[in-house]
């Protein structure tokens, strides 16, 4: 280009220079890699259960869409260091992730993903393909693996609407990567045993998705009842999980007031069965 | 004096007559204010060129003139506004540092390259109310101008620009700001734009998330008959017959920016 493109003036003359490759992770690697999580040095030694963990997420399908839920709570070793936390990330307007593991990295690979996907639309004028947008978080998480050796393991469900099949879509993942395409549902996270033994009795194919949602809710009840580091919901200080639906008409994370009322919908049920809808045996 | 010497406000005038007779060259493009946020519309019969574009969730980009010079601008916006809002916070990202940004750039390439960049564009960033709303028109030597209300851009920008004052006032709803542009956009007499030949957008402030939207298809349709259906304002006249100058290589001295 033109030779003010060589000259030593900072930021004017990298950001304007084509690389030609439409990922917000890519160019920030070569333009402020210090800004990249998980590029730098190794740990001296692992942290193991000093940082706060995140723990249960969950993600069904449901008719034209899918619905993702995440428990509050975050411990680091037997302490409870937040009661409110948001481990739901919108993406974009008809994808969203959930994270487990260390918090820190989860939040931080949350906030990189949804620059990454915004940036290629932005930079090509079109969406990426549900396929894409997977592989794309795969590609993140294996950049992480340094650091998940370490003990700072972060793990992300990924959810999305799917227009070429006009329903929801749910992908998993390990330290290495993936993804691993689910069907019908999923979940990650400590509680996730629990709760993926809850759903398989709960779900239902082709469910409404407030039936979805009232399933989710169970199952992460479930989970929270056997799982110390997943919180069940705060009834006194009304702290409700976080659902987020995905359909035809885009991202919506339901109200504080929607969630309480399926609660509360939960909670009565417990009460005459503590242990939850009973699914028939023939 | 050596063969050939050319003075150095010669050289400054030659290419500012340069960039403008090339900008002149193509169609205009207005962006105002109405009653939810900031319209843009661009007469455009490509698809896949775009004009009009989002930069982040507030701001909004249009540009005039050649498409490989704006198209790299608006890429290097992107990704400033991007690594930015990634690396504070998104409400950090600004119309205003970007519009520095693309100042110092294209300052640097006015005075240092042979070929000035041959564009005008506009950078919007919509507030919450009309008030915080901000229009920054930066010219091809990188000279900002801070807008309020209407800007029109390329060929017979100041005719354009004549024709939106007619029709503009504040907190016109979409229908009528998209009616006031094309009246804008279309010469006395002339044939409008249909539908598929217009590129539209809003920046919305009721909008979640990110303001921006396209508008085209039968929403745009709805809208366009909507804003036909509506009687111009009374103190309209027939259009006048006021002679509307050519496009041709304005006149004038260099702009240096410093009256803006």
């Amino acid at each position: 280009m033109g030779s003010h493109r060589d000259l030593p003036a900072g930021m004017v003359n990298h950001i304007f220079t084509n690389s030609g490759i439409s990922s917000f992770t890519e160019f920030v690697g070569s333009y402020a890699p210090d800004l990249l999580p998980g590029r730098n040095e190794t740990l001296a030694a692992p942290v193991g259960d000093r940082i706060p963990h995140a723990t249960t997420i969950v993600a069904a399908t449901c008719a034209g869409g899918v619905v993702m839920a995440g428990d509050r709570r975050a411990t680091s070793g037997n302490i409870i260091s937040q009661r409110d936390m948001e481990k739901v990330f919108r993406t974009d307007d008809y994808s969203c992730m959930g994270i487990a593991g260390t918090a820190s990295t989860g939040i931080e690979m949350a906030r990189l993903y949804r620059v990454e996907l915004e940036h290629y639309e932005k930079m090509e004028g079109r969406t990426l393909s549900v396929a894409g947008k997977a592989n794309r978080l795969a590609t993140m998480i294996r950049g992480n693996l340094g650091m998940a050796m370490q003990g700072l393991v972060v793990v992300p469900l990924f959810a999305a609407y799917d227009p070429e099949i006009d329903g929801g879509r749910i992908f998993g993942y390990d330290v290495g990567g993936g993804p691993y395409e689910q069907q019908q549902y999923h979940s990650i996270g400590s509680g996730s045993i629990f709760a993926r033994g809850s759903l398989k009795k709960l779900y239902r194919e082709n469910a409404s998705p407030e039936e979805v949602v009232l399933a989710l809710i169970h199952a992460l009840y479930d989970a929270a009842d056997d799982d110390s580091a997943t919180g069940g919901p705060d009834v006194t200080r009304k702290i409700w999980p976080v659902v987020a639906q995905i359909t035809a008409d885009g991202f919506h994370r339901l109200s504080d007031e929607e969630v309480g009322g399926h609660v509360q919908t939960v909670l009565q049920e417990r009460m005459s069965s503590p242990d939850g809808p009973v699914a028939p045996l023939r | 004096m050596p063969f050939g010497y050319v003075s150095p406000e010669q050289q400054m005038r030659d290419k500012a007559d340069y960039a403008r007779k090339g900008i002149a060259r193509g169609r205009s493009v207005v962006v105002l204010q109405y009653e939810h946020g900031i319209l843009f519309v661009a007469p455009n019969p490509s698809r896949a060129l775009h004009k009009i574009s989002e930069i982040y969730d507030r701001i909004g980009f249009a540009a005039v003139g050649r498409y490989n010079e704006f198209e790299a601008l608006r890429l290097g916006g992107i990704r400033y506004a991007d690594i930015n809002g990634y690396n504070y916070a998104r409400d950090d990202v600004t119309a205003r540092g970007l519009a520095n940004l693309y100042a110092q750039n294209l300052g640097q390439i006015f005075t240092e390259s042979m070929k000035p960049f041959e564009v005008e564009i506009v950078v919007a960033e919509v507030g919450d109310s009309s008030d915080e709303d901000h229009i920054y028109r930066l010219t091809f030597d990188g000279s900002v101008f801070d807008e309020t209300g209407l800007v029109a851009m390329g060929g017979q920008a100041e005719a354009v620009a004549g024709r939106l004052k007619e029709r503009y006032r504040d907190g016109l709803p979409l229908a009528e700001a998209l009616e006031a542009a094309l009246f804008a956009l279309t010469e006395p007499g002339g044939e409008r734009s249909p539908a598929g030949q217009l590129e539209v957008a809003v920046l919305d402030r009721n909008r979640p998330h990110r303001k921006f939207l396209r508008l085209a298809g039968p929403r745009l349709e709805r809208l366009l008959a909507e804003g036909a259906a509506t009687p111009p304002p009374s103190g309209e006249a027939a259009p006048s017959g006021e002679a509307e100058a050519p496009a041709t290589a304005p006149e004038g001295d260099v702009d240096t920016g410093s009256n803006g």
